[in-house]
């Protein structure tokens, strides 16, 4: 973790931000208060339940906000300059050439009536100004790096499986030679076999192109695997960073710690998975407090009342009372 | 993709098979048969001995299933359609291809006019879905469509031909003498204005509607939202990503269409009295003049059939995954 470049302005920072989404006059807050950074060459898992902030977070860093959401507060800075996210032609520019995007190639991601090779020379062409010829040349250099064959990209999307199309998906993201590569559940519809061939990929492709990379997941099994830190979303907000490490050794929040037992460990001999009680909140009428104190084993009074910052603690943050307190204790003890 | 080709020839030629016979069927269930027809419109009685005689000389003595029936299918196929009642003596070919290019005139027009129109005016919608221009053409294609072609012919005959007296609201040609090449294309077209209009009206709406509906499918897909995260501006969204996706089922309803240009616009070219195929339904139906109707209706039937043939070919051009 450690290493020069860690002293220079992050790649990417992310200060405060909240959106909203606005529908039918009623608005709702989708992330709130959310900050962190990223340094170049860093992997960080995003890991939260459906409706955490997780999506809206990655998609206000690529500048790929719906209509109808809005930047209420907080900017997002790259390479120190701030983005305009909100203006949909102004961060025209930044897209793919500095931040790209892994969907679900699995999916519907890829349009089905084009060959893979001109979707992936596509932005060559447009963001590159490279003449057709040079595009086709970098595209099928990019399907060998992906460890396609260079001919299959006469292919058609629905020709390939799964894990070949989130391999074109890939290959098409790498196409501008982007710094921030960030991954919207990139192994979610893919058998595990394939999912471990494709963040094998990921991180290979990273250290060799020195990329920063957002991976969006529900699964804590996929960070373990492919990222350096990791951050926790609850309701909009981050309740924990770490290293990944750390967080699995020593969860401080009670969620994210809910979070890793409720992982099926065969080889623990455990039979049963432990679901954590409780429905995720309502994003319209959000619980005071601490968004978690209605589902938290550790709630305290005043979880109910005040919403706890996100602290520095150890290496990482935890926004948490339970911690506040226990700190200030040994702040207090000290003294 | 030559075995789909073939597996789609195959289908054709069993449909239009299958067209042929049902068009003998339709015919022989009617009620009462050629030889009374005819000889009920005779002057002077008919003797039973008469109109067995008749009837022997036509072969409809002859079981139906399969000796007449081998022989309509034999004749159709040799381009024999046989001869119209009212027309005395006149081939059903002939006169159909007398009226064939007066039809393909009309509606071909109006299918041009309404596909140019149509189709982008309905994609234009599905792009700006929910936009004011989106309100207004789905709403008016909306009334056109559910509007009768005929009734929309005669609220033009009545205001533009009637009352402004601006454009002819009968016939293909003035009665008189045409002086001019030039001055019988201009009386042409004005006579063709007012039933192109009412006919392209009509197919307007139906292609906003099958038009918008692609086009706000496509906008939702998630392809799109790969073009956008790659940075595409609006317009190269439009036409590198999203044309083609929304063209397909367009392609589909425009190529079904094409076999209705032969077909006609019944009601609108009885309203207008065009000289076409419409027009001669309409007379064949009046005067009970049968082996035209039959001919018509193989007519009909080949060219829906024809339609639907280009229509599974071009998708396959257009669309990958059915290939």
């Amino acid at each position: 973790m450690t290493n020069p470049s860690q002293d220079k302005t992050p790649l990417l920072e992310v200060d405060e931000l909240a959106v909203d989404y606005g529908l039918k006059g009623v608005s709702s807050r989708a992330i709130d208060c959310v900050s962190f950074a990223l340094r170049a060459g860093e992997a960080v898992g995003l890991v939260g339940e459906s409706g955490s902030g997780k999506t809206t977070t990655a998609m206000a860093i690529a500048g790929l906000l719906s209509p109808n959401a809005r930047v209420s507060s907080g900017e997002v800075r790259y390479r120190g300059n701030r983005l305009p996210i909100d203006d949909d032609a102004a961060m025209r520019p930044h897209r793919w050439s500095e931040t790209s995007v892994v969907f679900q190639g699995a999916m519907n991601a890829l349009n089905p009536v084009h060959r893979i090779l001109k979707q992936i020379a596509e932005p060559c062409m447009l963001k590159l100004r490279m003449s057709r010829s040079e595009a086709t040349a970098r595209a099928r250099e990019l399907l060998e790096l992906v460890g396609i064959p260079a001919d299959r990209g006469a292919a058609y999307p629905h020709e390939l499986s799964g894990g070949m199309r989130q391999r074109v998906m890939i290959a098409m993201a790498l196409a501008c030679r982007p710094s921030i590569v960030i991954g919207d559940e990139p192994t979610t519809a893919l058998d595990v076999i394939t999912q471990a061939q494709i963040l094998k990929l990921l991180g290979e492709l990273r250290s060799q192109l020195n990329l920063a990379l957002i991976l969006i997941t529900h699964d804590l099994s996929v960070v373990a695997e492919a990222c350096d830190r990791v951050m926790i979303m609850y309701s909009g907000r981050i309740v924990e960073d770490g290293t990944v490490a750390e967080i699995f050794a020593q969860p401080k929040h009670p969620y994210t710690r809910l979070l890793i037992e409720s992982i099926p460990n065969p080889a623990s001999g455990k039979k049963m998975i432990r679901p954590i009680p409780g429905d995720p909140p309502n994003l319209v009428n959000r619980p005071s407090g601490c968004a978690f104190h209605p589902r938290c084993p550790s709630a305290m009074a005043v979880c109910a009342t005040e919403v706890p910052s996100l602290d520095k603690f150890g290496q990482g943050h935890v926004a948490c009372h339970l911690h506040r307190f226990s700190q200030k204790d040994r702040v207090a003890a000290h003294a | 993709m030559s075995r789909r080709i073939g597996s789609i020839l195959i289908r054709a030629i069993i449909t239009l098979l299958m067209v042929a016979v049902l068009n003998f069927v339709l015919f022989r269930v009617i009620p009462g048969d050629p030889a009374s027809l005819l000889l009920s419109g005779a002057r002077t009685s008919v003797t039973a001995e008469q109109m067995a005689a008749q009837r022997q000389n036509w072969g409809l003595d002859r079981p139906l299933f399969p000796d007449q029936m081998v022989d309509y299918l034999s004749a159709t196929l040799q381009g024999d359609f046989g001869y119209s009642f009212k027309f005395r003596g006149r081939h059903v070919a002939d006169l159909i291809l007398e009226r064939l290019p007066a039809t393909i005139v009309l509606v071909g027009l109006a299918q041009l006019i309404a596909i140019l129109c149509g189709v982008m005016l309905g994609l234009y919608a599905g792009w700006r879905r929910g936009g004011a221009g989106d309100h207004i053409a789905t709403g008016a294609s909306l009334a056109l469509y559910s509007t009768p072609a005929f009734w929309l012919g005669m609220i033009l005959v009545v205001i533009f031909s009637t009352a402004l007296g601006w454009l002819p609201g009968y016939g293909a040609h003035s009665p008189g003498a045409i002086t001019s090449s030039l001055d019988w294309l201009l009386d042409y077209l004005g006579h063709l204005a007012l039933p192109v209009t009412a006919v392209a009206l009509g197919l307007i709406g139906q292609y906003v509607v099958v038009a918008r509906a692609a086009m706000s499918d496509v906008v939702t897909e998630d392809y799109m939202v790969t073009a956008r995260a790659k940075g595409l501006t609006g317009g190269q969204m439009l036409m590198r990503h999203a044309l083609r996706n929304a063209m397909l089922p367009v392609v589909t309803l425009i190529t079904l269409n094409l076999g209705y240009v032969v077909a006609g616009a019944i009601t609108v070219e009885a309203v207008f009295a065009w000289p076409g195929i419409g027009g001669l339904t309409v007379e064949a139906l009046n005067a009970r003049d049968y082996p035209v109707l039959q001919g018509i209706f193989l007519l009909l039937g080949a060219s829906i059939v024809v339609a639907n043939l280009i229509a599974d070919l071009a998708y396959g051009l257009l669309d990958p995954r059915v290939r």
